[in-house]
């Protein structure tokens, strides 16, 4: 499904790394950390990849920025000029002029500002780099990008150190978007930051989408700042993703039992819905030797002998809504209630 | 209801460093009762960790304790002043792991890469009781069966590194309990855990705390785990108790204008998608730059010039085991701003 709005495709992604052992590093197995991914994101919209730590949600987004690349399958970007250009297969020189239109987000506001630059510098660079070499006309640009973040022009000439962690964090969304990208890839960018500053920083990603027209690719795991953040929501595990759908329809009416749990583990605040949660048995699948089957079949509570030998394809129930699950058309799954 | 076992009145813990004095914890008071869980909640630098570690008189320098009383009552009734125990004297270091387990966030710093987890166990066992080695390693087996390790027989004899974090926390729950504690201090037990794993551990805690009467003090920056678990909470900012109640009264009648906020920040799974969420203007002050008056004030929305930036609100009671510390409250007795 590709229409003119779409902005990045992903078909049948796979990333596998090696693992190598013994004395003169044989190879020893095969960790298939990202295994037949494929999605679509339209312009303006977010879609969030969910999951637990080695779901291989961060591989799939570094594949896309190719900081790593990926062993199989396309990435395709439609750029503003109108050309398709497969990501999967560029060599580094031709890389480049792209990383202009895909962006990215960091985790961590501290160790991802180069202390010994000060704001404006951080910020002019990637205008630098990328031939704005008047410099008149950076710091204007640079001065309208703080005024986007909504940070005081006085801080032009400071260095990172003098900042808090959500104030780093918008020097970080403005660099990101100095060279004014189509797609920004997003990595956990507010978990290390403090409730009443995580606030902030949501609602600025939201705002900054609605006037620039951005999409966001939106790497997290925790499923209360997806649901104020995505218009859609893919949920990994074991590097497969299990289910796909738009917000409100994952969170209420989940089709995969590992979204159901997921949903159910997540503690909400308030005392008086003291959750009767299904807590997960055992650990999360090992991307390295997966179950075979359905790769959840071990922890869910309604395999059957069909789920231990039979691998699920991703399947649509509803409109937009995909799950891979043997048993989704017969199981009625518990989401979390409808918001008022 | 019963007396508690552990009362700690007007705690300070200061931070003596050449910049300047950071009060850490400045005037802190709860009770802790047994079979309750108390939650000690609030974001980076409120102190909630300081209290943890002056409890088990671990702070690092240049922090001590300059204040206060931390009483523990003891199984045989008799009751000793933490704060006043040398910090590395036998007296304390027997309450330490002995009476009060703790639980830290990091599972993985916490223990030794150098030792089986069987060996860390039997050693804490042994240091607290007079088990001989052999009794020791079935108790320590028997620990790991209570945490819910799967062949607890054959792990003992792994090392930390070789399990998952969700496994390495429950080995750091049976170490906290090798000496059967009556308290568990726990510091963001499970911040570094995947959510599923979290619900386990939380889940692991309180059927404990069910089995043994625990007393448990839950440290987190996470309402949602405090409303999943606390009975009663204790709210701080910025080294200073605002607000301390039960635990329906702090999520359905909060009284501090920094409860109100936070709560109202927080998101939700059960929120509109895509819906904005309500911020508390500004960010946490530096410890060393800290603000006049209420510590809250620059962020605050019922700010009172005159009254709020000029003197320290008291704590008030307001209801039922319910109090806070905010000139919302004092004003009859503020000084009429001049």
């Amino acid at each position: 499904m590709t229409t003119a709005a779409t902005v990045l495709e992903v078909r049948g992604l796979r990333k596998y790394f090696p693992i190598r052992g013994g004395l003169f590093g044989r190879h020893a197995g095969t960790v298939r950390a990202v295994d037949d991914v494929s999605f679509t994101i339209a312009r303006g919209e977010t879609l969030s990849l969910v999951g637990e730590s080695g779901c291989g949600k961060t591989t799939t987004s570094r594949c896309i920025l190719r900081a790593i690349s990926p062993t199989g399958g396309e990435i395709i970007f439609h750029a503003s000029s109108g050309e398709d250009i497969d990501v999967a297969r560029l060599n580094r020189k031709a890389l480049r002029p792209l990383r202009r239109q895909m962006q990215m987000i960091f985790q961590d506001p501290f160790s991802s500002l180069n202390p010994r630059m000060t704001i404006a510098e951080i910020i002019g660079e990637p205008l630098l780099v990328n031939g704005m070499t008047d410099g008149q006309e950076r710091n204007d640009r640079v001065a309208e990008l703080l005024e986007l973040v909504h940070l005081p022009h006085a801080y032009l000439n400071r260095f990172p150190h003098a900042f808090s962690g959500g104030q780093r964090q918008r020097i970080g969304i403005a660099r990101a978007l100095a060279l004014n990208p189509a797609l920004i890839v997003a990595d956990e960018p507010v978990s290390a930051l403090d409730v009443s500053v995580q606030a902030q920083i949501v609602n600025l990603l939201l705002e900054l989408q609605d006037r620039l027209g951005l999409s966001y690719l939106f790497v997290a795991h925790d499923l209360s700042v997806v649901k104020h953040v995505s218009h859609r929501v893919a949920v990994m595990y074991a590097g497969r993703i299990v289910e796909i759908a738009p917000t409100e329809a994952l969170f209420t009416t989940p089709r995969h039992p590992y979204t159901e749990a997921l949903l159910s583990a997540v503690p909400v605040p308030d005392p008086r819905q003291r959750a009767r949660r299904i807590v997960l048995e055992g650990e999360v699948a090992d991307p390295s030797n997966p179950p075979s089957g359905c790769h959840f079949h071990p922890r869910c509570r309604y395999a059957t002998e069909r789920c231990r030998t039979e691998t699920p394809q991703l399947e649509a129930t509803a409109a937009g809504h995909e799950v891979r699950c043997l048993r989704a058309h017969e199981l009625s799954l518990g989401g979390v209630a409808q918001a008022a | 209801m019963a007396e508690p076992i552990l009362s700690v009145r007007d705690l300070k813990t200061y931070f003596l460093a050449d910049e300047g004095t950071v009060r850490a914890v400045d005037g802190t008071s709860f009770d802790l009762f047994p079979g309750q869980t108390l939650g000690i909640v609030g974001e980076s630098g409120c102190g909630k960790s300081v209290t943890a570690r002056s409890i088990l008189r671990i702070v690092e320098r240049p922090g001590r304790i300059v204040g206060g009383e931390i009483m523990l009552r003891r199984a045989d009734g008799s009751v000793v002043d933490l704060a006043k125990l040398p910090p590395d004297g036998l007296q304390i270091r027997a309450i330490r792991g002995g009476e009060i387990g703790l639980v830290f966030q990091e599972p993985m710093s916490s223990l030794s890469a150098f030792h089986t987890i069987g060996n860390q166990l039997i050693e804490a066992i042994r240091l607290h009781t007079k088990l001989s080695k052999r009794a020791a390693r079935a108790r320590a087996i028997e620990l790991l069966a209570m945490v819910g390790i799967p062949r607890p027989s054959l792990r003992i004899d792994a090392y930390s590194f070789e399990l998952s974090g969700g496994l390495r926390q429950r080995v750091m729950i049976a170490l906290a309990l090798a000496a059967e504690p009556r308290i568990l201090i726990a510091d963001e037990p499970t911040t570094a855990l995947d959510v599923t794993t979290q619900a386990q551990i939380l889940e692991l805690i309180r059927s404990l705390q069910q089995q043994r009467g625990l007393a448990v003090i839950l440290i987190t920056h996470d309402m949602g785990v405090i409303a999943e678990m606390a009975d009663d909470v204790v709210v701080m900012y910025l080294g200073h108790e605002v607000e301390k109640g039960p635990v329906d009264t702090i999520f359905h009648a909060p009284a501090h204008p920094y409860t109100r906020a936070l709560l109202r920040s927080i998101p939700s799974v059960l929120a509109v998608p895509r819906s904005r969420l309500a911020t508390i203007a500004g960010s946490i002050p530096h410890p060393f730059a800290r603000p006049s008056g209420c510590p809250f004030h620059p962020r605050c929305p019922d700010f009172m010039p005159g009254t709020c930036d000029k003197s320290f609100p008291a704590e008030i009671p307001i209801g039922q085991g319910h109090a806070a510390a905010c000139h919302l409250y004092t004003t009859e007795r503020a000084p009429v701003p001049a």
